[in-house]
């Protein structure tokens, strides 16, 4: 049994990729990878006192959904969105945890609503108006096959366009050892039912037990192995090529996830 | 959209391990809800705190999966004999074609706010024996109930905060009409933690006393915790009369706000709309409204709203959270299964706690049991973030 549906923008973001054209140079071999700390822009979209509240985690959803929705030419409003992330934002985790440990215990209100793993979802609905339905996902390290087999269920089954957003970022010290995300890491995708003037590929994907693709640069094997929204990575080659291919991606242990990437010029 | 069949389903609460001690708690009308003397929480309210958890036993190969939350799930996994169905339909369809989607909101974060109290005094590191991956993440629920279930199909947690083990059935109805697999465990486990207890006192959104939704003197949520799961499956031929189907499910999101609903309830009433157009239903079809009906002032008169907006003022509603508290990320699917308990016993459970209806809220809202055939029930699920999902199931005939 096959998904299919039409990619049509793309975001990204990591370490020592700014957007998607410089992954791209990078991806194609146009452009030697370099890394370099993952600089996250503030989200314009919220209201001050929004822009206030929110961590890293939320600022690079935000930042590669817009990416990937203005490429794409889509009105954010009116797409339907899955989010899927390992671990939502580390960081106001710790402080919970930590405000939880001392005497007193006291809570922030503020960080206990950002606490659910669906902040990014609901700041990017607050701050686009897409009333839609929003799922929002984890899978641990299949984060990125996990939301992408959501959302190409979504287009198949339901016949909608859907915004893919997969996302991690770090935990400070002392969750870091235990969970050592190194920095930030995210990608979006605009995925379509039908071919649209901006669609850049056809994408036809499966379940599968094949061995999943690794980078032969151990620069660029060890960013999708840090990252899991960054297991992407062996697709986001195929897009940014010209010849198509199919790119067998990690999901679970006992599966992998295989798409097929047919350029649509 | 196609109709799935709810196979079996199972659900442990505060209101009793397992379908028989649910149901008969629903209609002797008891609530579960205690004074809250869970851990060393010393805030003044009320929690649904589910019996045995803490004599559970994982087995010997899971045991890095060891915490409440997952101790939860198999504490519900072994009630009317849900393993034993699940194992037959992994015989039946093989272990590759049947997907595990369960809601949480919290997962096993308890294990980790234990092990902040126990880090090292020098280098402030957590204990050895913390496991992250297996406890505190969202996803270790899923994953403990797909290694205990020898499952091999697709798998994932859901989590947009209280609407995620509805959420879930939209998840694996997708995944079944697209052809990936041919059954699919869905439900929710939500655990106590003091994150949601000190965080919702934080935001005021407790009650100290019992929680009484629409009530005129309600004033915040009371607390639970909760395993619920179901198996869905395309439907059979000749399928039996009794038999409850899931007809719709409806999903929307607010853009409103982080922690309170849309002040109308624009986005529920979009979600319950959604439901009754891929149910293919009419309003007047619903016999009874499973309210999502927390108990804060300001979700039941957005809910009162957006339901009688639809659904106008005479369909019966109730919110069974009096009985069983805000079991959160296992709520939809609790009431998911309290529902299909509805149709299968004619019996739409009066809400409990609540002595005098707010009478600025519009919707029916019912306090005593009623007993009449239910044909077919929504059940709503709202969360912070927006998120909203309604669900209706129905009898086959």
């Amino acid at each position: 049994m096959r998904l299919s549906a039409y990619i049509s923008g793309l975001g990204v973001l990591g370490p020592g990729l700014s957007n998607w054209p410089e992954a791209a140079a990078v991806l194609s071999g146009r452009r030697t990878y370099r890394s370099a700390p993952t600089v996250l822009p503030a989200p314009t979209m919220l209201a001050a006192a929004e822009r206030r509240r929110i961590g890293r985690v939320v600022k690079l959803a935000l930042a590669v959904a817009l990416e990937a929705t203005s490429q794409a030419g889509e009105d954010p409003a009116e797409l339907a969105s899955v989010f899927s992330s390992s671990g939502g934002d580390g960081h106001n985790c710790h402080e919970l945890c930590q405000a939880l440990s001392l005497a007193g215990r006291e809570v922030s209100p503020t960080r206990f609503a950002n606490s659910v793993h669906n902040a990014a979802a609901g700041y990017w609905s607050i701050g686009t108006g897409a009333m839609a339905g929003s799922n929002v996902l984890c899978a641990f390290d299949a984060s990125f096959s996990a939301g992408l087999l959501e959302a190409m269920t979504q287009v198949a089954v339901d016949q909608l366009p859907v915004l893919l957003v997969a996302y991690d970022s770090e935990y400070p010290q002392p969750l870091h050892a235990k969970r050592p995300i190194p920095d930030a890491f995210g990608v979006a995708v605009v995925l379509t039912p039908v071919r649209r003037e901006s669609s850049l590929a056809k994408l036809d994907a499966a379940l599968s037990i094949l061995e999943f693709d690794r980078f032969a640069d151990p620069d660029l094997d060890a960013v999708r192995s840090a990252f899991p929204a960054a297991r992407s990575l062996p697709l986001l080659r195929l897009l940014a090529g010209t010849a198509g291919g199919t790119a067998v991606l990690e999901y679970l242990d006992v599966s992998s996830v295989e798409v097929q990437v047919e350029p649509c010029a | 959209m196609r109709a799935l069949l709810v196979d079996k389903f199972t659900a442990t609460s505060c209101l009793g391990n397992g379908l028989t001690a649910t149901l008969e708690s629903l209609i002797n009308q008891r609530s579960g809800l205690k004074s809250c003397k869970f851990e060393t929480v010393d805030i003044k309210t009320h929690i649904g705190e589910v019996n045995g958890v803490d004599a559970i036993r994982l087995p010997d190969n899971l045991r890095n999966f060891d915490c409440r939350n997952n101790r939860l799930a198999e504490l519900a996994l072994q009630q009317d004999e849900f393993f034993d169905a699940v194992q037959q339909a992994a015989e039946r369809w093989g272990p590759r074609r049947v997907g595990v989607f369960l809601g949480t909101s919290t997962a096993g974060i308890l294990q980790t706010e234990l092990a902040y109290r126990e880090r090292d005094p020098v280098t402030g590191a957590l204990p050895s024996g913390f496991d992250y991956g297996s406890t505190h993440n969202s996803f270790s629920v899923t994953d403990y109930v797909r290694r205990r279930c020898r499952l091999e199909g697709p798998a994932v947690a859901v989590s947009c905060a209280c609407a995620s083990s509805a959420k879930v059935f939209g998840s694996a109805r997708r995944m079944l009409e697209a052809g990936l697999i041919d059954a699919a465990v869905v439900g929710g486990v939500d655990s106590l933690c003091l994150t949601t207890l000190y965080g919702f006192n934080s935001l005021q959104l407790s009650s100290p006393t019992p929680c009484r939704p629409f009530d005129v003197a309600r004033d915040g949520i009371s607390i639970g915790e909760a395993a619920a799961f179901a198996l869905l499956e395309r439907i059979p031929d000749g399928l039996d009369g009794d038999a409850v189907l899931l007809l719709g499910i409806g999903e929307s999101s607010d853009a409103y706000h982080m922690s309170a609903p849309h002040p109308e309830g624009l986005g529920a009433r979009r979600a319950m709309l959604a439901a009754l157009a891929t149910a293919a239903l009419e309003p007047a079809h619903i016999d009874y409204i499973n309210l999502h009906g927390t108990g804060t002032p300001s979700n039941d008169r957005a809910e009162s709203q957006a339901v009688t907006s639809v659904f106008g003022p005479t369909t019966p509603c109730s919110s069974t959270k009096g009985a069983t508290g805000h079991t959160l990320g296992a709520a939809g699917a609790l009431e998911a299964v309290i529902s299909v308990l509805a149709i299968k016993h004619g019996l739409m459970p009066g809400g409990v706690h609540t002595s005098k209806i707010d009478p600025t809220l519009t919707a029916h809202y019912i306090r005593d049991n009623r007993r009449a055939p239910v044909m077919r029930v929504l059940s709503n699920s709202f969360g912070f973030g927006g998120a909203n999902c309604s669900l209706i199931f129905g009898r086959a005939g």
